[in-house]
């Protein structure tokens, strides 16, 4: 609750202290400090020291999962905040609301990290997304951003009709809202309607609008075009913090009614899977611009995290946890790096290495990260994944490890790409200035990386501490 | 503690060489680093030569199942001693070569070294597989950065090729720690597994690509000549010498034991495409203008016979791979000596530019027909042993196996007899009119590596006894 009720409120702080202060730079610490406060209030919560008491008539429950989500989102917003906030006030006249809404986005993640009614996920996803598009369109001369924000509205809000078609349907079917504690077919027994077709339809509706948000494939058009025309520091925000949220969401309701789907829903979930890492992997290849690369790389990611759901056991809950933070913080620093450089194709890159090692280097962690190579967390995300998969069906999805790992080895190419351009090509590899303080952020992050990737308890540990 | 040393060792004053800004300062200390290294393999060998040092076992995953467990058989001892001397031998002969920003270059030529050690020594799947993946990391960068004019292309394709590799291999162990009752990954769990037979005709095939394609046999060498020649010299001498070790080790240490059905189901096939690879290489070498295509080529077909003589599975061909495994990296390390050699003073590689060398250079000459009869097997240099018991081995599994493979013999005394008489006799051309002898580090280190190969040639026992322990471990498991 603290961080549903935090993150408002400070949301609204954010608003008012634009009227106290135009400078930037303490807009900026106010959102990092306000950051900070709300890290705290969820850690207090998680260790249940203080919390606010509010009787949500059980439609939120918090359980460990999801205050531990709710940590590694804000931790990486934090992060986001610090890297990337100098770059944040720059966007638009008025900073201080780009912060007033990544808080207001965050309390949607926080709702949907803890739903337990149908009526609560669909308030989190709308609360969520709102404060996206606007962010989306919030460089407002740029008529890319423009056209971004309202194709990224346009599918939001389809998506979003979808979802409330699929939650009326599972209501008529079962009477309430809940997530789980009415079975659809046990319900259908034990009264006398038979309501068929109802909730599977239901169900298959909010899948397809679910996969619309987390952009999985045939479902992910409108993400290339939102994450390329969206300014970069909020398409770093939406493609992390944002869409492990809606991962999320995703797996606490289907971990529970993906049987309901009926036998058919291991092929429906393989195939979104396959369809997902073929788009994402094979189109980012013959990108030329990083950023757009990126926003197919993380339709690519997108397919491993959909493994969570095939395994749906204790491996794919640590596993999931372990795959936001690692691709999110790897992805953070790619894009405040990408913030800094001039021109956004391979080539800008050209040379990096010799003019900035050190941010060189600390990117070659991130893309090896998400590459998946040892010793990264990357590599452990990809492993849980896999190996939650293989543990609930053994033989039966060996074929689908293999399609996967050999997609794995597709992104090294257009991971690679960057890390070629940097190190082995010759070149100027314009920037703008990169202060020591950025340096030394992306430092911190790459060592975290490294860090989770010799041993992943070092983060899991906290969930079970 | 030996393993752990061993890791350690090169990982720490790796770490340590990318802070060196003085190129001399970064060459003596890798050195001095490599020496230590081989100094803590002999007393491994000799002084604390029994279980407690040997052995090392420390928590590292414990959810999962993967502990930081590392141990040294025979085979493990014998690969460790080659990485061992390789180094310091690499650093030695090149230490007159110069890089651009060489604190980075000989950082990461110690990091690869402590993941060939890990790999080596791990007594863990996961920790295997890490070790497998950190040997490759630094080789990529290192061809890329120092490599020749087409170098970024083409390790591309040998990074590409071994990571699908390794990927296949990580599905593969994911599979078997389910399969294992504990849910471990220690090689003794995995050891004492009893899969169905389809389960290991399947997942036999995700280990063997990863470790075809590193060895690598025919057909997924492609990336291979490519890459030996426009690595830097150095680099190629630890990828053919040691490197390719990687694959035929991981063969006998963790394909055998755990798909006894799957290789004896397998193993004519394999073997054909061995074969047809041996002799394939060796029909291209001869075609060879490159000493170092050359010499790449000629690798194949060595490899070729090992991975053969595994797959035929019994006692004397397997003590024939062990010992030739040392061998080969002995003798090649000590071809690609020569072919830097004549690269670095000559400025040419090309066998068709080269002539008359052996009359100004009288030493170099000799010391490499001791290399290129080495390279043919010729009795009383040490790979006539490996590959009379590597053939006896196929000749026991099959008569016609073995004829057809010992076309390469013959074959590779084309090539290799080639390459001398091309480069050292004949008439002096315009390029080596005014060359002068090797310098003296080469020529002692070149005059070590041909006492090894006539006293392992004359007195092959030691390293039989020292791999006894694995031969009697695979076999009997079967």
């Amino acid at each position: 609750m603290n961080a549903i009720i935090l993150s408002a409120l400070l949301g609204v702080v954010m608003m008012f202290s634009s009227i106290l202060t135009e400078n930037r730079t303490i807009i900026r610490n106010i959102a990092i400090a306000g950051l900070l406060i709300l890290l705290i209030g969820n850690l207090l919560n998680t260790y249940t020291v203080y919390s606010f008491n509010i009787d949500s008539h059980n439609m939120l429950r918090f359980d460990k999962f999801g205050l531990f989500f709710n940590s590694i989102a804000i931790a990486s917003t934090l992060l986001y905040a610090i890297l990337s906030g100098s770059d944040v006030v720059k966007v638009g006249n008025y900073p201080a609301e780009s912060f007033a809404l990544i808080f207001f986005a965050l309390c949607g993640v926080a709702i949907l990290s803890s739903y337990n009614t149908l009526l609560m996920l669909f308030l989190g996803i709308e609360i969520m997304s709102i404060p996206l598009y606007i962010l989306t369109g919030s460089d407002k001369k740029n008529l890319k951003s423009n056209e971004a924000s309202l194709k990224y509205f346009l599918m939001g809000c389809f998506s979003t009709g979808i979802l409330l078609m699929g939650i009326t349907l599972l209501y008529g079917a079962s009477g309430n809202f809940n997530i789980e504690s009415v079975h659809s077919t046990s319900n259908a027994v034990t009264t006398s309607y038979n309501y068929g077709i109802l909730a599977p339809l239901g169900l298959i509706l909010i899948f397809i609008s679910m996969c619309f948000k987390v952009s999985a494939a045939p479902f992910h058009f409108w993400t290339p075009d939102v994450y390329d025309g969206a300014p970069s520091v909020f398409t770093s925000f939406m493609a992390t913090i944002v869409k492990a949220a809606g991962f999320i969401a995703f797996i606490k309701l289907f971990s529970i009614r993906m049987a309901d789907l009926g036998p058919s829903s291991s092929i429906i979930l393989s195939t979104i899977i396959i369809a997902t890492l073929l788009v994402g992997n094979i189109t980012a290849v013959f990108q030329q611009s990083v950023k757009r690369m990126l926003a197919y790389s993380s339709i690519a990611q997108a397919g491993f995290m959909l493994f969570a759901l095939y395994g749906n056991n204790d491996l794919s809950s640590e596993g999931i946890l372990l795959y936001s933070a690692a691709y999110s913080i790897a992805t953070i620093g790619i894009f405040a790096i990408l913030i800094k450089m001039k021109d956004y194709t391979f080539d800008g890159y050209n040379g990096l290495a010799k003019k900035q090692p050190l941010v060189a280097a600390a990117n070659t962690v991130f893309l090896l990260s998400l590459a998946g190579i040892p010793l990264t967390a990357g590599f452990f995300a990809k492993y849980y994944m896999l190996a939650s998969a293989l543990k609930s069906n053994g033989h039966a999805v060996l074929w689908l490890v293999i399609v996967a790992v050999l997609f794995a080895a597709v992104s090294v190419y257009y991971y690679f790409r960057v890390i070629q351009a940097m190190y082995f090509k010759e070149g100027e590899a314009e920037t703008t200035e990169i202060s020591s303080k950025f340096k030394a952020g992306l430092v911190v992050m790459a060592i975290l990386i490294i860090l989770i990737g010799i041993n992943p308890s070092f983060l899991l540990n906290w969930f079970y501490f | 503690m030996i393993p752990v040393l061993l890791i350690l060792i090169p990982l720490l004053s790796g770490l340590v060489t990318f802070f060196l800004k003085d190129e001399k300062a970064a060459k003596s200390w890798s050195l001095l680093s490599s020496v230590i290294t081989l100094a803590v393999v002999f007393s491994g060998l000799f002084i604390y030569d029994h279980n407690s040092e040997s052995n090392f076992n420390a928590a590292w995953l414990p959810a999962l199942g993967s502990s930081f467990s590392l141990s040294l058989d025979g085979m493990g001892k014998m690969l460790t001693l080659l990485t061992a001397i390789s180094f310091p031998v690499v650093f030695a002969s090149t230490y007159k070569n110069s890089y651009k920003e060489s604190g980075s270059f000989y950082g990461l030529m110690l990091l690869t070294q402590a993941g060939l050690m890990g790999v080596f020594v791990a007594a863990d799947a996961l920790l295997f597989y890490f070790f497998w993946e950190l040997a490759l990391i630094p080789v990529y960068f290192l061809c890329s950065i120092w490599g020749g004019e087409k170098r970024i292309a083409v390790t591309f394709k040998f990074f590409i090729y071994t990571f699908i590799g390794s990927l296949l291999m990580l599905a593969g162990i994911l599979y078997l720690y389910f399969q294992t009752p504990d849910h471990s990954f220690a090689i003794k769990s995995l050891y004492s597994l009893h899969l169905s037979v389809k389960d290991q005709n399947i997942i036999f095939w995700l280990f063997f690509i990863a470790f075809a394609i590193k060895m690598p046999i025919f057909p997924f060498h492609t990336w291979q000549p490519d890459t030996y020649e426009q690595s830097p010299t150095a680099v190629t001498m630890i990828l053919s010498g040691v490197m390719v070790k990687m694959g035929i080790f991981a063969v006998i240490r963790w394909l055998l034991p755990i798909f006894p059905d799957a290789v004896a189901h397998f193993s004519t096939i394999i073997i054909i495409f061995s074969i047809i690879g041996m002799i394939y290489a060796s029909l291209i070498a001869i075609q060879q203008d490159d000493i170092k295509r050359l010499i790449a080529y000629s690798s194949i077909a060595h490899i070729g016979l090992m991975c053969a003589a595994i797959f035929a599975h019994n006692r004397i061909g397997l003590e024939g791979v062990l010992i030739q495994m040392f061998n080969h990296g002995i003798n090649v390390i000590g071809l690609w000596i020569v072919a830097d050699v004549i690269e670095q003073q000559l400025g040419t590689r090309k066998l068709s530019e080269l002539g008359g060398l052996a009359q100004k250079a009288p030493v170099l000459a000799i010391l490499l027909v001791v290399m290129a009869l080495a390279n043919i097997a010729l009795p009383l240099t040490n790979a006539f042993v490996g590959e009379f018991l590597m053939f006896n081995g196929l000749f026991q599994y099959n008569v016609w196996f073995a004829a057809i493979a010992g076309i390469s013999i013959i074959l590779a005394a084309v090539y290799t007899l080639n390459m001398v008489q091309k480069i050292f006799y004949g008439n002096t051309v315009s390029i080596t009119a005014n060359a002068v002898d090797a310098k003296n580090n080469v020529q002692w280190i070149l005059i070590v590596l041909v006492v090894v190969v006539l006293l392992l040639g004359v007195y092959p026992q030691p390293l039989i006894n020292l791999t006894k322990d694995t031969v009697n471990i695979i076999l009997v498991n079967r």
